[in-house]
């Protein structure tokens, strides 16, 4: 019975992951979420009959409508438009597209540089291992969003404004990036410190196995546990990290506004009684950080369960 | 004893309370934007007009109700048509205590005709100044000038010693980026002196003590200018009693200042009219498309005109305090008319054939560049225009950003297509025409050029038969709005809020007059 070779299906229904994850309802409640607003952003043309990003396709008389529900709303705008006539529920779905992608790509970005530098200096340690970790120290005294924001003001000095626009998003993923590394570094270093005296290692090393492939092919996958729990919990404060830098002005261009951007705009009639332009947007990007940060939780509780207290 | 103390640690307490209500009354004063620089005679641009208004003063002025009245000048007379005698005031003395003379009058005007000055192109016409006396000075100008009170109420005085003391004897060369004494230190005869400057943070006016006039409040003895860019900022700080009075109370906002029993709203046309300009001589567009410049050619203009739904603007982004505009001047100025005032209607099917009928069926791509804190709502009159366009096929990129760098880039021939508001400190024509539509004028940046329209700027400027003139300036308004060398949007109307007991009277060129403001 037991030789019976498993299909994928069934070692992910066999395994502990799973276990837990169909025991969990606030990890069940926040995938469910976060899949239906991956969904509908990265779907967004196919389900919204609004290109909030073509001015031509806006009426202005439009503007300001409130939410259907409300007594002035119409039925065509759910969550009301904003003061060009943009519907805000299209608007925020591509935005949040944008904030997602940005997030996530940034959050790649630091994960492969704080990896490979803490799996190298855990794994070669001496006078190497001494520079990347007081690098790290050094990184980590500088609060993320000023790292961000330097880069930026650095990123707009090089890059004609011509270019900036289309720049500005891969300029953003960098400073988001470059501010995160430093966690991913120090959590797989303590790891590769540990992995590498065990016997695997020093069996491996015996038989002359390279340096590289030990590093990469046998502690890599037993350090990457840790480092998807933060990964994940940083995948969170990268996208709040995006929204903060457009909601100051120096992210994406407000033509293609992501979800900071669309609440910076919204700002301006807090006062004037338009609450659902600053709203909408805000409690989107609240849910979205939520959700995201729940699952990690529970991934944390998962995956290194001496974590849990 | 302990309970001694305790009334002496109180009564500290009450005094403390009681002398900061009854005696520092400083007015603190907030708009979206900052002063450019504090040379009177480097930018000829509102908010730093204001300013300046506070701490200089000229030989006449507009009071309260926009009428020339004598400020350092007390009477004038013309012994020909081009010469003038004004006899000055002899109890000026400048905020350090020195006395004013005739001497920085001349000084004074000569300053403002030089080079790097803004203000040149006001006095164009005076050829000669000198002092005759102290306490007199004589204007010799090149020919008749119907308008020098109206232009020279614009030349601020400043004192010859402090320039030269200081190195500021000529104007601040602004558009080169010029860093000068004067530009961050004033120092007039005005009711207030300037103790503080921050650039875009603070700036602190205390009373002059050496001042002539009469203060029409003596609580007031302090304004504290605080620009805050953001609305909902600026609006915040008035509601929360942060700042006192906002010059440039946003539209959207209004209702709910209006719904506080602590805070009042008062609004009026402002002497301001918004559009937008198109290069009409440059071979190609810097930043289009088609390899030539689609805009000269009047169809296009036309086009562009006709696609603009103005009232949709006035409604939404307005939201109603605007006066659609069909020439680029107000109600009030010398030369303008309602039928002048008159817009051709909107209409996009029209639009759309004229801009085919001229070779462009498709469009063309070209960049509107717009200040983001220098106009009521301006960026989002711009992001609308854009939308408005696009449905004509005419593909507009929107380029906004502060006004210091919007101006300063204009001037530098940077633009393709661009939004300015005009406001007429003269409220005559002639001040329209000879910055804006003379060939080859300082703000001429469409690159007009009509040798008739020249023509008239001359009658304009020489005709002392007032009939003759007016005829010249209808003339020219029907040349140049014939020719949409400028699309025109809307008249400005301006709204002041304050709090309730904070009473600084509104006036239509948006300058306040902090020696009218009072406490009630």
């Amino acid at each position: 019975m037991d030789n019976k070779i498993q299909t994928t299906w069934e070692r992910i229904k066999d395994s502990d992951i799973y276990f837990s994850f169909i025991k969990s309802p606030t990890a069940i409640i926040s995938s469910i979420i976060l899949f239906i607003i991956f969904f509908c952003s990265f779907f967004v043309e196919f389900l919204s009959p609004y290109d909030p990003f073509d001015p031509s396709s806006l009426s202005l008389m439009e503007a300001f409508t409130p939410p259907s529900w409300t007594e002035e709303g119409v039925a065509k705008f759910i969550l009301g438009t904003d003061g060009q006539g943009r519907d805000m529920l299209s608007t925020i779905l591509y935005g949040s597209r944008i904030s997602l992608i940005v997030g996530f790509s940034a959050i790649i970005f630091s994960l492969v540089l704080g990896v490979f530098l803490g799996l190298t200096a855990g794994y070669f340690g001496g006078k190497y291992e001494m520079i990347v970790m007081r690098l790290t120290d050094v990184q980590l005294t500088v609060p993320s969003i000023l790292m961000a924001l330097l880069v930026d003001g650095i990123a707009r000095g090089i890059i004609s404004r011509e270019l900036h626009d289309e720049m500005a998003i891969y300029v953003l993923i960098f400073a988001i990036g470059i501010s995160e590394w430093p966690q991913f570094a120090r959590v797989s270093r303590a790891a590769t410190l540990v992995e590498k005296n065990k016997d695997y290692v020093s069996a491996s090393t015996i038989i002359g196995v390279s340096n590289i492939i030990i590093m990469f092919k046998h502690i890599l996958p037993n350090i990457m546990r840790p480092v998807l729990v933060i990964g994940t919990i940083g995948l969170a404060l990268a996208i709040i990290a995006e929204s903060t830098l457009s909601f100051l002005g120096v992210g994406v261009p407000p033509t293609t506004p992501s979800l900071g951007t669309l609440i910076r705009l919204g700002n301006d009639f807090l006062f004037s009684g338009e609450w659902w332009i600053t709203f909408f947007p805000a409690i989107f990007l609240v849910i979205l950080a939520f959700s995201i940060n729940l699952l990690g939780d529970w991934m944390r509780d998962t995956l290194n369960p001496r974590l849990k207290k | 004893m302990k309970t001694f103390k305790f009334f002496k640690i109180l009564l500290t307490f009450l005094f403390v309370f009681v002398s900061t209500q009854s005696f520092a009354k400083t007015i603190k004063w907030s708009m979206q934007g900052d002063s450019l620089t504090l040379d009177p005679h480097a930018q000829n641009e509102g908010p730093t007009t204001q300013v300046s208004r506070q701490v200089y003063e000229a030989l006449v002025t507009r009071g309260l109700d926009m009428t020339i009245e004598p400020q350092l000048a007390t009477k004038w007379s013309t012994t020909d048509p081009n010469t003038w005698i004004f006899k000055l005031r002899e109890d000026v003395k400048f905020s350090d205590g020195s006395k004013m003379s005739s001497r920085d009058v001349v000084f004074s005007i000569l300053r403002a005709k030089q080079r790097t000055s803004d203000f040149k192109e006001y006095i164009s016409t005076v050829s000669g100044v000198e002092a005759i006396d102290d306490y007199t000075v004589k204007v010799t100008t090149s020919k008749p000038n119907p308008i020098l009170l109206n232009q020279l109420s614009n030349i601020f005085v400043m004192s010859r010693d402090w320039s030269e003391k200081n190195f500021a004897v000529t104007a601040q060369n602004w558009d080169a980026g010029q860093e000068t004494f004067s530009a961050t230190n004033a120092m007039g005869t005005g009711p207030f002196k300037i103790t503080l400057r921050e650039p875009n943070t603070k700036t602190v006016f205390k009373r002059n003590k050496h001042w002539w006039g009469d203060m029409k409040d003596n609580k007031v003895t302090e304004i504290h200018l605080l620009p805050i860019k953001n609305a909902a900022t600026r609006v915040a700080a008035l509601l929360s009693g942060e700042v006192d009075l906002v010059t440039d109370a946003p539209v959207q906002d209004l209702a709910r200042i209006g719904s506080s029993s602590a805070h009042k709203v008062n609004s009026t046309a402002q002497m301001r009219t918004i559009f937008l300009g198109m290069d009409q001589a440059a071979d190609k567009l810097r930043t289009g498309n088609t390899g030539d410049n689609p805009f000269k050619k009047k169809e296009v203009r036309q086009a562009l005109y006709q696609a603009i739904d103005i009232e949709a603007i006035k409604k939404k982004v307005m939201r109603g305090l605007s006066e659609p505009a069909g020439i680029i001047t107000f109600p009030g100025v010398n030369g303008y008319t309602k039928e002048l005032d008159a817009r051709l209607p909107y209409d996009v099917d029209a639009a759309k054939k004229l801009l085919a009928d001229a070779g462009y069926p498709n469009g063309f791509d070209v960049e509107l560049r717009c200040p983001n804190d220098r106009y009521v709502n301006d960026e989002a009159i711009c992001t609308a225009v854009v939308g408005m366009l696009g449905k004509i096929g005419v593909n507009v990129s929107l380029f906004a950003q502060t006004k210091s760098k919007h101006f300063k880039e204009l001037k530098d021939n940077q633009g393709d297509f661009y939004m300015l508001g005009w406001g007429v400190p003269t409220l005559d024509s002639h001040y329209v025409f000879h910055y804006l539509y003379e060939s080859g004028a300082s703000w001429n940046k469409v690159n007009f050029s009509n040798s008739e329209v020249d023509a008239a700027i001359r009658v304009m400027e020489g005709e002392v038969d007032l009939d003759k003139r007016n005829e010249a300036i209808a003339k020219a308004w029907k040349i140049v709005k014939d020719d949409i060398s400028y699309l025109p949007l809307h008249h400005q109307v301006i709204s002041w809020a304050s709090k309730s007991n904070v009473d600084v009277p509104i006036r239509p060129n948006n300058e306040p007059l902090f020696r009218f403001a009072s406490f009630n």
